[in-house]
């Protein structure tokens, strides 16, 4: 999938990487271009034992690991009405041409000689007949179609940046400021958040989501509930399971040294002691043959790509009424598709659609429905015309997508076409302001004001977005 | 290796006085490399602590004992090229080499000079500056300092090729004083940053799209040869004034000394200690007598146990069954232990002082696993295998080179031992499984972790 050479984008990995060590140095490899969301918050590890989940737990760190555990077991108490908002993101820049294809735009073929998609595959886009969703994009359309999305199909901002890093950096902080360190989730937790519940801003990655970072309030970052298992060869299962007896001794054997006066015994000891608790606290999620289970009410696509196991996770961990808020992950695939992109955009497309059609039936059989909205978005989209590598470069407006049975379903925005629609670089212009799309989630999804929040909240047209 | 070993000041720092036996080795052996081979503990103990300091300080010509590294299908590690075979052929030098000390320092240094192949994007050139690190492993700071400057895969990792007199990057400039020389804030202003960056100017490469950047060079026509000012001292300063003006700045010995101590010793040097390393140190910027004097200080034979990072634990498993690097698996294991060799998390390198949590144990549990996979009891000994607990915990010990364990773990294993084995009127498992176990958990256990 990674089918370019794209310097920036990688680079954009390495920091991001580096922000998952948050605080130890960061080095500084694009003098100029932003520091990521999120850079200097403290992180460390903490099992909470009212959830049964390790967390890494950024912000916050004044607070003690049992204050934060409390926090986590009153405001499940009081989760159940809570709406939350997912944000999805496409990791590169998505071709928003592709992903609904102007079909009928005559302009679109001779833009597109090589990667014009071929009118009999699109799929039917009732809300404008000059668009058709790819192929790959059914989950999509049946969304779409059942009245559960709005489509935003040329989102973006004046003036767009083409790097990665920096337009990525202005949509996870909010703001077209380089210098802003929080993240927009963030901030709305920092003012409508508590103290002391981390999983109310939950990154399921291994490391941060830079949106989520937070200034006051702390939050949390998850792989995946059910991944922590301890297999070993086929021998200690039989004929007594030893397996299970050898974690046991383990905890004992950190026990032991847990108080030792030896400090790196000691702390070698804690961990012990912490692998089989933790290990015990995270059975609701574990089979009793070493594989990791969730029960979905619904079958969720096959791959190596955690997307979809995060996906039933996310589902699970709302069925047992934690008290999560914002949840922010990456769509599987590389988006940043300078080359050879037909292939690998299909497959990361039906991936990400499938794997979100599932996750709403979850929510629906869960009936947890009415109360997640999903935010699909991309750093920007790509240039209306192709390259001379069967790919496309880096564009400006994109598109963006919401799911959910609230979703006011419908267009938001319209598509300028590719004649009157782009740019003095052949760029798609943005008819929908993504702060204004922003300030409308936090105002009527989440019922907060969003002056404190998005900066200019006021200066942004806010499109009626839930119904 | 051996090579020249300049006169050494006579200072006060102490020296461990107390027995020298198998335990102070085994802990000297794990500090300094990478773990014992059966019998090695024993044999180095009889040399003294001085004695078996300096035989790692001055090793022997470079061999490697045992068959070649190869991957799971027995093909040679393709280390330039192949997605996690630099890791291997790293390991693999851990595990067969004879020279401990210098892979140790090796490490250390790819700690200390944190290079990424994140960023440099090349094995190839991750390679070559790992040979650097490797020839001035216990030499001079000065020489390795210079040679590290104008390394080829940092000059990439720190946008060394990027600065120019007509686009300064401040990159290197900064991180030389931050990370590699003073520490944060320490003798330096912002200013200083950025007239390091301009003295540094002048290299060069090319970059091929595919391949990465190729024919690194210093082109003097871009180079900023203009006067600057660096603590407080004006010249028309280039690459090589930075490295000794930084080696000059007043808080660098303090700094290379605490963060060298601190690769050996987990509690901090005193300040007797510090002040006498810190003359040692200045006599000529040498490695070698630093490393010495700490490696025999009684901090390092009386203080507390010291985690094992994961690449260390990993090749000392190796060490101790005997085995060689014989499966690609182990990049992927040390990564989920937390270290992936030449992808420390940033340029400050790893975190030293929190190796293990709840998921990086996974890793381990994981390389235990797999480390002694080869050598399963319950296949080989039939029915006449030992069944005393006492007797399965004593020959499990002796697999791993009888390391030194504490009388509560002694005395949980055998627990754990005589809970697991047959009952008189109970099923049970088979001892040679139980013996199995109790290697698994020596290993896994909180003494072993440390040393």
């Amino acid at each position: 999938m990674r089918a370019c050479d794209c310097n920036d984008h990688s680079r954009t990995e390495l920091i991001r990487r580096a922000v998952a060590e948050a605080g130890r140095g960061l080095p500084s490899i694009e003098p100029g271009m932003p520091l990521p969301a999120g850079t200097g918050l403290s992180r460390r590890s903490f099992l909470t034992r009212s959830a049964g989940l390790a967390l890494s737990v950024y912000g916050g760190t004044r607070l003690a690991a049992a204050a934060l555990d409390g926090g986590i077991a009153r405001a499940a108490a009081l989760a159940g009405n809570d709406r939350v908002l997912v944000s999805v993101f496409l990791d590169g820049g998505i071709d928003a041409l592709s992903l609904l294809f102007p079909d009928g735009d005559p302009r679109y073929r001779s833009l597109r000689p090589k990667l014009a998609l071929p009118h009999d595959q699109g799929i039917a886009f009732p809300a404008d007949s000059r668009l058709l969703w790819h192929p790959s994009a059914g989950g999509f359309s049946t969304l779409f179609n059942e009245g559960k999305m709005a489509v935003m199909p040329a989102i973006g901002y004046d003036h767009p940046d083409k790097s990665h890093f920096t337009s990525r950096h202005y949509w996870e902080v909010g703001a077209i400021n380089p210098g802003l360190q929080s993240g927009w989730l963030g901030r709305f937790l920092d003012v409508n958040g508590s103290a002391d519940n981390p999983l109310q801003g939950l990154s399921l990655d291994t490391r941060l989501q830079p949106a989520l970072a937070s200034v006051k309030v702390p939050v949390a970052s998850l792989e995946s509930p059910d991944q922590y298992q301890f297999t070993l060869p086929a021998k200690f299962a039989a004929p007594l399971p030893l397996e299970r007896q050898m974690l046991v001794a383990v905890g004992n054997l950190g026990a032991v040294h847990a108080r030792s006066k030896d400090a790196g015994l000691r702390a070698a000891g804690e961990t012990a002691q912490q692998v089989n608790r933790l290990r015990a606290q995270l059975k609701p999620f574990s089979g009793t043959d070493g594989e990791g289970t969730i029960k979905s009410p619904v079958a969720y696509p096959q791959s190596a790509d955690e997307f979809p196991h995060r996906l039933a996770g996310l589902a699970a961990m709302l069925g047992v009424g934690l008290p999560i808020r914002c949840v922010a992950l990456r769509a599987p695939g590389m988006y940043d598709t300078h080359a050879n992109q037909a292939t690998g955009l299909s497959q990361a497309i039906k991936l990400t659609a499938d794997s979100l059609l599932s996750f709403q039936r979850d929510l629906e059989a869960r009936k947890l429905a009415d109360r997640v909205v999903v935010h699909v978005w991309s750093e920007f989209g790509r240039r209306a015309s192709e390259n001379g590598s069967q790919g496309t470069d880096h564009g400006a407006a994109g598109v963006g997508l919401l799911i959910g049975t609230q979703v006011r379903s419908g267009l938001v925005g319209e598509f300028p076409g590719l004649s009157g629609g782009l740019d003095e670089q052949g760029n798609l212009r943005a008819t929908t302001d993504f702060r204004g799309v922003y300030s409308g989630l936090i105002e009527q999804w989440l019922r907060a004001d969003p002056a404190p929040i998005i900066q200019n909240a006021k200066s942004f047209a806010r499109p009626a977005l839930i119904k | 290796m051996r090579g020249y070993n300049p006169p050494v000041p006579r200072t006060e720092i102490p020296v461990y006085k107390r027995s020298f036996g198998a335990e102070q080795a085994e802990r000297l052996l794990w500090r300094a490399g990478f773990g014992p081979r059966r019998g090695d503990a024993a044999k180095l103990a009889k040399l003294g602590v001085t004695g078996a300091v300096r035989s790692l300080t001055n090793p022997p010509a470079l061999q490697l004992a045992g068959p070649e590294p190869k991957d799971e299908r027995g093909r040679p590690l393709a280390p330039a090229d192949a997605v996690g075979h630099d890791h291997l052929w790293w390991l693999d030098r851990m595990v067969r080499g004879n020279q401990q000390l210098v892979e140790r320092m090796t490490l250390v240094w790819h700690d200390w000079f944190a290079t990424s192949t994140v960023g440099v994007k090349s094995q190839q050139l991750m390679l070559d500056q790992n040979e650097t690190l490797r020839a001035g492993a216990l030499g001079s700071f000065k020489d390795l300092l210079l040679n590290v400057t104008r390394d080829p895969a940092m000059l990439v990792w720190l946008s060394g090729v990027q600065n120019s007199r007509l686009k300064p990057n401040e990159n290197y400039g900064r991180e030389v004083m931050e990370l590699f020389t003073l520490g944060v804030n320490r003798g330096y202003t912002e200013s200083d940053v950025r007239e390091q960056a301009r003295a540094l100017t002048g290299f060069r490469a090319e970059r091929n799209k595919g391949t990465g950047y190729y024919n690194f060079r210093y082109e003097p026509r871009l180079h900023d040869d203009g006067q600057k000012t660096i603590f407080g001292k004006s010249g028309a300063f280039d690459w090589q004034d930075t490295c000794r003006l930084c080696l000059g700045n007043k808080s660098h010995p303090s700094y290379f000394v605490r963060k060298l101590w601190s690769y050996f010793v987990p509690t901090a040097v005193g300040p007797k200690t510090q002040a006498g390393l810190e003359r040692l140190y200045l006599n000529g910027y040498q490695v070698r007598p630093v490393v010495e004097a700490i490696l025999q200080h009684p901090d390092l034979y009386n203080g507390p146990r010291m985690t094992k990072p994961p690449v260390v634990y990993t090749a000392g498993l190796l060490r101790a069954a005997g085995r060689g690097v014989d499966t690609s698996y182990w990049w992927r294991l040390d990564a989920l232990a937390g270290q992936r060799l030449f992808y420390p998390p940033n340029v400050a390198g790893w975190n030293d002082d929190r190796w293990l949590d709840t998921s990086t144990f996974r890793g381990r549990w994981f390389a235990t696993a797999l480390a002694f996979e080869p050598y399963r009891t319950d296949e080989r000994s039939g029915g006449d295998h030992p069944s005393d607990s006492k007797q399965l915990l004593s020959r499990a010990l002796s697999f791993l080179g009888n390391p030194t364990i504490t009388p509560e773990t002694q005395k949980l294993l055998l627990g754990f031992a005589k809970a697991a084995l047959p009952q008189a009127h109970g099923h049970g498992n088979p001892p040679a499984v139980v013996e199995d176990a109790l290697r698994h958990l020596i290993a896994v256990s909180p003494d072993y972790q440390t040393s």
